[in-house]
């Protein structure tokens, strides 16, 4: 137990320290995990002998991971990336896994080790690239959406490639496997439930089970998660998030099918369902840990000799795998219209190789796919490519921009950026018309309710909304608030508002955001709070009707009209008087009484207002349109002119 | 010799519409000494503060309505402006003189060719003719007219490449107001501001 908790401490250790480190250098988190590793691993020896255990759990880390991906893929979002997806996707990984290939046996290789190799270094790292966009501002410019295109293909392409790579499984290879494989892979084996069955059982069984992930997932899954979250214990839900994606991998596993395959499945069938943004959110922690983990073991099994002893070779395939990547992502670039910086930019940022090449590696050497010092070796480029990866943006930044700075300095006005969403947290009665408004007008918004009733009942009059509680930061997360440009406030309970505003002043400063208040104090607590634009809910609707009421009364509709505005604006100007007054209350006191004061004395100025004569003659509300005096005109000189 | 402070009251209803006014409203609002106001981006329900645009007119010795000409007349906000804060005993009558001797002028644009505003044109009238309200408002308020500075055929003047020398023309016409190199006396008799404007504009007095 004690040697448990010290490994576990020295992992987590060299996290924490590692990788704000490398962020604080611009390197990113998946830099600082390796460098973590490697730290801990071959240059101190801190660990070892458990790395490679490790290496497993932290590849259910990938596991989760598609889920997540699963998860963000809306098929409305899907099919609008459709042609840069499949196209500038497909052409991306198959070129490039195929001139790999191709070099691959000039070099001499089997043609099953050549495309293996082709197929792994095809991919690029989702992780740091998407990291490095948000970080730099880049996710939504052209090149960056393009960029970002092309990783979900690869994402998704992950899984045929998991499925076909023990195809091509070398038979010499298999009689030495036991010792080349490692350590996880016959575990896998011995609890498998279709190993004995014959070719059409097997077929039937894979199939029976794809139906059920999709079929449960589809129609046991969201009432599962509406009773759990009836019970509006948090904890409960967490462990039914993980037990869905554990149990999925594991009938996966059973079956003999890929984990991420299912998860990604069982990502998919929920997107669209309204526990999405809360499935994310919990999962979320889970993914990033053992993600990190994984990166971790990476760099502590980064074998120092084999480094050394290969440098020129590794050094050179590192060099000449990113040369031929870009090449591709260039040639690429140019035939799909995207080009100066945007083109710059795919190319650049899509160079190296990806965390899945760990993965694949691996999971390649475990089905004897690849020797295991060919995978070694290959796993040194993957790492060394990565390691590159923050040098390339770092010539983009430098010599790329300025470049296309200096030449095309005026194409800035036609490019209109495209605005994050709004969030809108609370969808009752208030909320549904902010948002009905919005949609209307085609503004993107994304509802957040944590009452999962009152999101059934939005559903059911087709308004998209997400259940969660939105005073959770990382739900916030989830929903997008890196990139949103206004925040709504709108939830029912009072002091939980004000928290929340609070909260999004504190840690999004630059977000906006529009609050609504039950009544005058709550108001004021939400200005206090920093909300920059405050209604109270009841306020307007009630000036509607004393507007209404003046008209019943036989007042001419457009006086009736000024009334109501001249009563509107002195009580705006009297705001910041009372919300000082009000900032003022003694310790304990709801208002306080130099409040109160100022209160009963506005009523006696909005009542004079009304009433009282100007010296023109004219009641204040009725200022405008004034008529000149009568026989004015006897008074009048024009004046001179020049 | 102290410059000039200018006031544009910029009215238009639909400016994401508009290809004149928008460079006409940029460029002043880069213009150095011009105070720019949008009247319907201020006062979207109409409820103008009567007290602040006084004190705006108070601040300024240039006061200038920038608009699209609807139907040979401003549009409605700056009519409901007029109506509001000229009032009697500020802007006329035998107290109001808060006006007097500044400079007044119309900046419009207009859909209709030159040749339309012309007598034998199908609207008739020349653009200072159709605007006369505003030049009898000026002059009851003791303000000092000048001429409109008018862009006609202005739904294709982008596509035409005339809005560039437009705007540059404006921008040079702020600048002689600020600077008081207009000639005024000049100007007056003339039927439009920006046709002669190399003449009007002479060296610092």
């Amino acid at each position: 137990m004690t040697g448990y908790l010290i490994t576990a401490f020295i992992y987590l250790c060299a996290a924490v320290i590692a990788v704000p480190v490398a962020k604080r250098l611009g390197l990113g988190s998946v830099l600082g995990y390796l460098c973590a590793g490697v730290i801990i691993g071959p240059v101190l020896g801190l660990v070892g002998q458990e790395a490679a255990r490790l290496q497993h759990l932290g590849e259910f880390g990938v596991v989760m991971m598609l889920f997540l991906v699963g998860l963000e893929l809306e098929p409305r979002m899907l099919w609008q990336m459709r042609h840069r997806l499949l196209g500038l996707g497909g052409l991306q990984v198959g070129g490039t896994a195929l001139a790999v290939a191709a070099i691959g046996l000039l070099l001499g290789l089997a043609w099953q080790v050549a495309l293996c190799v082709g197929l792994i270094f095809s991919l690029s790292s989702t992780a740091i690239v998407l990291q490095t966009f948000s970080e730099k501002g880049l996710s939504r410019t052209p090149g960056g959406r393009t960029a970002f295109s092309v990783l979900l293909f690869q994402d998704i392409a992950v899984i045929p490639m998991l499925a076909l790579l023990p195809l091509l499984a070398l038979p010499e290879l298999g009689a030495s496997a036991p010792s080349a494989a490692g350590h996880g892979g016959e575990g896998h084996e011995a609890l498998n439930l279709v190993a004995h069955l014959q070719g059409w059982q097997h077929a039937a069984v894979v199939l029976a089970s794809v139906t059920v992930v999709v079929l449960a997932g589809h129609y046991l899954g969201r009432p599962l998660f509406r009773i759990v979250a009836d019970t509006g214990l948090r904890e409960l839900f967490t462990a039914t998030s993980l037990a869905l994606v554990i149990g999925v991998a594991a009938l996966m596993s059973l079956v003999g099918l890929s984990p991420a395959l299912g998860t990604f499945l069982a990502g998919v069938v929920l997107a669209n369902s309204e526990f999405r943004h809360e499935l994310e959110s919990n999962i979320e922690p889970f993914k990033g840990l053992l993600l990190g983990l994984f990166f971790i073991t990476v760099g502590a099994g980064i074998q120092f000799g084999v480094l050394a002893e290969h440098r020129w070779l590794i050094i050179g395939l590192t060099a000449g795998i990113m040369l031929l990547k870009g090449a591709v992502l260039w040639g690429l670039a140019a035939l799909f219209g995207v080009r100066g910086t945007d083109g710059w930019l795919l190319t650049l940022s899509l160079a190296q190789a990806g965390e899945f090449g760990f993965v694949l590696l691996s999971y390649s050497a475990q089905n004897q796919v690849l020797p295991a010092d060919l995978a070694q070796l290959l796993s040194l480029v993957v790492a060394l490519s990565m390691f590159l990866t923050p040098v390339l943006f770092i010539v983009f930044d430098r010599l790329v921009v300025p470049r296309y700075q200096r030449r095309g300095g005026e194409r800035e006005a036609d490019t209109i950026d495209e605005h994050g969403p709004v969030i809108i947290a609370g969808i009752g009665r208030f909320g549904q018309i902010v948002n009905r408004m919005l949609t209307a007008n085609d503004i993107r918004t994304v509802v957040l309710d944590r009452e999962i009733g009152q999101v059934d009942n939005m559903r059911k009059i087709r308004i998209k909304s997400f259940y969660g509680d939105a005073t959770r930061p990382a739900l916030l997360h989830t929903a997008g608030i890196d990139d949103a440009t206004l925040f709504v406030v709108a939830i029912d309970e009072a002091e939980q508002a004000v928290e929340l505003v609070r909260y999004l002043k504190h840690a999004h400063p630059h977000l906006r955001v529009l609050a609504r208040a039950r009544d005058r104090l709550h108001l004021y607590h939400l200005r206090d709070a920093g909300a920059d634009y405050i209604v109270a809910e009841t306020y307007h609707s009630a000036l509607n009707m004393g507007s209404a009421v003046l008209r019943e009364l036989g007042v001419h509709p457009f006086k009736a009209e000024q009334l109501r505005a001249a009563f509107e604006q002195i009580e705006q100007n009297s705001i910041d008087q009372l919300y000082g007054a009000w900032q003022q209350r003694g310790e304990g006191e709801r208002v306080g009484t130099n409040y109160l004061q100022l209160f009963f004395e506005l009523d006696g100025i909005i009542r004079q207002a009304m009433l009282r004569d100007r010296d023109d003659r004219h009641p204040r509300s009725a200022r405008g349109w004034t008529p000149p005096p009568r026989n004015y005109e006897e008074v009048i000189e024009l004046p001179d002119i020049d | 010799m102290t410059n000039h402070n200018l006031l544009v009251l910029f009215a238009h209803p639909s400016i994401d519409r508009s290809d004149v006014n928008a460079q006409l409203l940029q460029a002043s609002r880069a213009a150095p000494g011009v105070t720019v106001v949008d009247l319907y981006g201020e006062y979207p329900t109409y409820q103008i503060d009567i007290d602040r645009e006084q004190r705006r007119l108070l601040d300024h010795d240039v006061i200038i309505f920038m608009f699209p000409l609807y139907w040979y007349s401003t549009p409605s906000i700056l009519k409901e402006w007029q109506d509001l804060v000229l009032e009697y005993g500020f802007a006329y009558g035998s107290q109001g003189s808060a006006l007097h001797g500044k400079i007044f002028l119309c900046a419009i644009s207009a859909g209709g060719s030159e040749q339309a505003y012309r007598r034998e044109g199908y609207n008739h009238y020349t653009i200072r003719q159709l605007l006369q309200p505003l030049e009898q408002m000026a002059a009851l308020c003791g303000m000092r007219y000048l001429p409109p500075f008018a862009l006609f055929g202005s739904r294709t003047a982008a596509e035409n490449g005339l809005l560039e020398a437009h705007v540059a023309k404006w921008q040079r016409t702020l600048q002689a107001l600020r600077e008081g190199r207009l000639d005024v006396r000049r100007a007056q008799a003339l039927p439009r501001l920006d046709e002669h404007l190399d003449k009007l504009v002479g060296a610092a007095p």
